[in-house]
């Protein structure tokens, strides 16, 4: 037997790093692999499919430390994080967070993140920036302000394979329009599923007032925490940033809460595809748009063309066009796919029209745990885009038949208030 | 009854000039959860390491090779039903398919099991 899909093997060349949970994750027996160039828990005793119905049931604790945090801090940093990424930055209020593309000069991906504005009027020490421990949920006066307005507080969480570049890349561009800050002092914790609520606001009061894409800065279990209402599973839940020293606390406190359980990458990955999410260097690199990748959703309005600013962005000529034109434009997008046997279809499987025509390639796939049903990210032609449309793929020479499907594959479970 | 081991954790329990193949414990350990298997045709030919089956977990594929060559005569069906019968009784009722060896002298190219205990411990 010899592993074809798992690429665990691939020798490193420098030593893993460890995030502040490793001697947790193998005292809870947890198997580790190299990811992102640290050692991170693949699954734990309980096993992938256990972990993956337990977040969905009840709640999943993921540490996700190897992802980078940074700040951009000063009155010019949401003008100047524009001219990185096709998102409105400027009128994000206040405690509130949203998805961003790193883009380019030819319009590709460099990155996906998330961004939070945390420029409260009471910051006060803004190494750990956030609202007074008391504070509710960004609500009243303070909502009206936005990045633009005010001294400038942006919260970045960024893929822990590109975070090196990442950095850099926003430190050139930006230059000295405001503060780039790494924060490599920060772990970073998901707590997902159904009953993370229960289990978050028993160490956290307040956190239950959050509505998904909000967040603050509480004490849990003693500890100091940044934490929002988001998450990569689909399902309701927060993520939540804490000092390396203080994350093992943290966990541990949170592990003893009785509807939690460690969850592994393996569960990470097989929950985001059935949520319909991208997983960065997979379905989507610096060889797809934003447009190609169909995340226009991304884009607002004020960055279109008629929009207030429009473009100013790398690529932006590309993208606009793509938007405007995607019928000239657009040579591939990216769908879901939903095979009709029941036979896995993973990255790399080249996707074919009835007739053998080749249309399209495979990003990321496997056997849904809740679907049920094997389910995949792909690429294909425009033509071959719309919903309903079969296509082949194929798989070890056979043709696996698909059906172009909406995603997510699973509702989302987002508590929107 | 024998039972011999390959480096790519197959085990092969032989009768007379027919065998077993399945995944040891260590392989379906290494996968994880089993979700799917596609097993050969009976009556077809195996070279010995030819890839004849695949098991899939939610994070992995891998291929089953031929233990030695021949032809594959039973195949289990359980198995297609029920995948995860590869991570509960790996050794048993998780069995993969039967052959009709074709040179059971390929047999000697195999370990034993205390050779096998060993070699899965540090592969």
């Amino acid at each position: 037997m010899s592993n074809a899909a798992s690429n665990n093997s691939l020798a490193t060349p420098e030593p893993l790093l460890k995030t502040p949970l490793h001697d947790l994750h193998v005292a809870l027996g947890a198997r580790m692999v190299p990811f992102a160039g640290y050692s991170m828990p693949v699954q734990y005793p309980a096993g992938l499919m256990a972990e993956h119905h337990h977040t969905r049931n009840a709640a999943g604790l993921f540490d996700v430390s190897h992802m980078g945090q940074l700040r951009l801090v000063g009155p010019d940093s949401a003008a100047a994080l524009e001219t990185l990424i096709p998102v409105d930055v400027i009128d994000l209020p206040v405690g509130k967070q949203r998805y961003g593309l790193l883009l380019n000069d030819e319009g590709g991906i460099i990155d996906d993140l998330m961004f939070f504005n945390r420029d409260y009027l009471n910051g006060g020490d803004l190494s750990v920036a956030g609202p007074p421990q008391d504070a509710k949920a960004p609500s009243g006066g303070s909502e009206s302000h936005t990045v633009g307005e005010r001294g400038g507080d942006i919260f970045i969480i960024v893929n822990g394979a590109c975070k090196v570049g990442d950095i850099a890349h926003i430190q050139q561009k930006i230059d000295t329009r405001c503060e780039v800050i790494p924060m490599p002092e920060r772990a970073l914790l998901a707590l997902q599923g159904p009953q993370a609520v229960t289990a978050l606001q028993r160490l956290a009061p307040g956190v239950e007032k959050l509505v998904f894409m909000s967040g603050g800065r509480f004490t849990a279990a003693g500890c100091d925490c940044f934490l929002t209402r988001s998450g990569y599973t689909g399902e309701d839940g927060f993520e939540i940033s804490v000092h390396t020293s203080q994350a093992e606390t943290l966990a541990r406190a949170l592990l003893a809460q009785p509807e939690v359980k460690p969850v592994g990458l393996g569960a990470r990955n097989s929950l985001r595809l059935e949520a319909g999410l991208c997983l960065y260097g997979h379905d989507i690199d610096t060889s797809t748009t934003p447009v190609e990748a169909s995340l226009n959703w991304a884009i607002q309005k004020v960055r279109r063309t008629g929009g207030a600013r429009a473009g100013g962005f790398p690529g932006a000529e590309k993208i606009l066009a793509q938007l405007a034109n995607p019928a000239a434009t657009v040579k591939r997008k990216r769908v879901g796919l939903v095979a009709l046997e029941r036979i896995p279809v993973r990255e790399h499987s080249a996707l074919q029209s009835m007739e053998g025509a080749q249309v399209g390639e495979v990003t990321s796939g496997l056997l849904g745990p809740t679907i049920n049903k094997p389910v995949a990210m792909g690429y294909v032609k425009p033509e071959f885009s719309a919903l309903g449309t079969r296509v082949s793929a194929m798989v070890r020479g056979k043709p696996v038949a698909m059906e172009v499907s909406s995603m997510p594959f699973v509702p989302n479970h987002y508590h929107r208030g | 009854m024998t039972v011999k081991y390959t480096e790519d954790h197959e085990w092969l329990k032989i009768e007379g000039d027919t065998a077993t193949v399945g995944i040891t414990v260590h392989a379906q350990d290494a996968l994880g959860d089993v979700v799917f298997v596609d097993l050969p045709t009976v009556g077809n030919d195996y070279a010995q390491k030819e890839a004849a089956a695949v098991v899939e977990s939610v994070k992995a594929a891998a291929d089953v090779y031929m233990p030695v060559g021949g032809e594959v005569i039973e195949v289990n069906n359980a198995l297609i039903d029920n995948p995860s019968l590869a991570n509960s009784d790996p050794l048993g009722a998780g069995w993969f398919f039967k052959i009709k060896m074709s040179d059971p002298s390929q047999l000697d190219s195999l370990m034993d099991e205390t050779s096998y205990t060993a070699f899965s411990a540090h592969p």
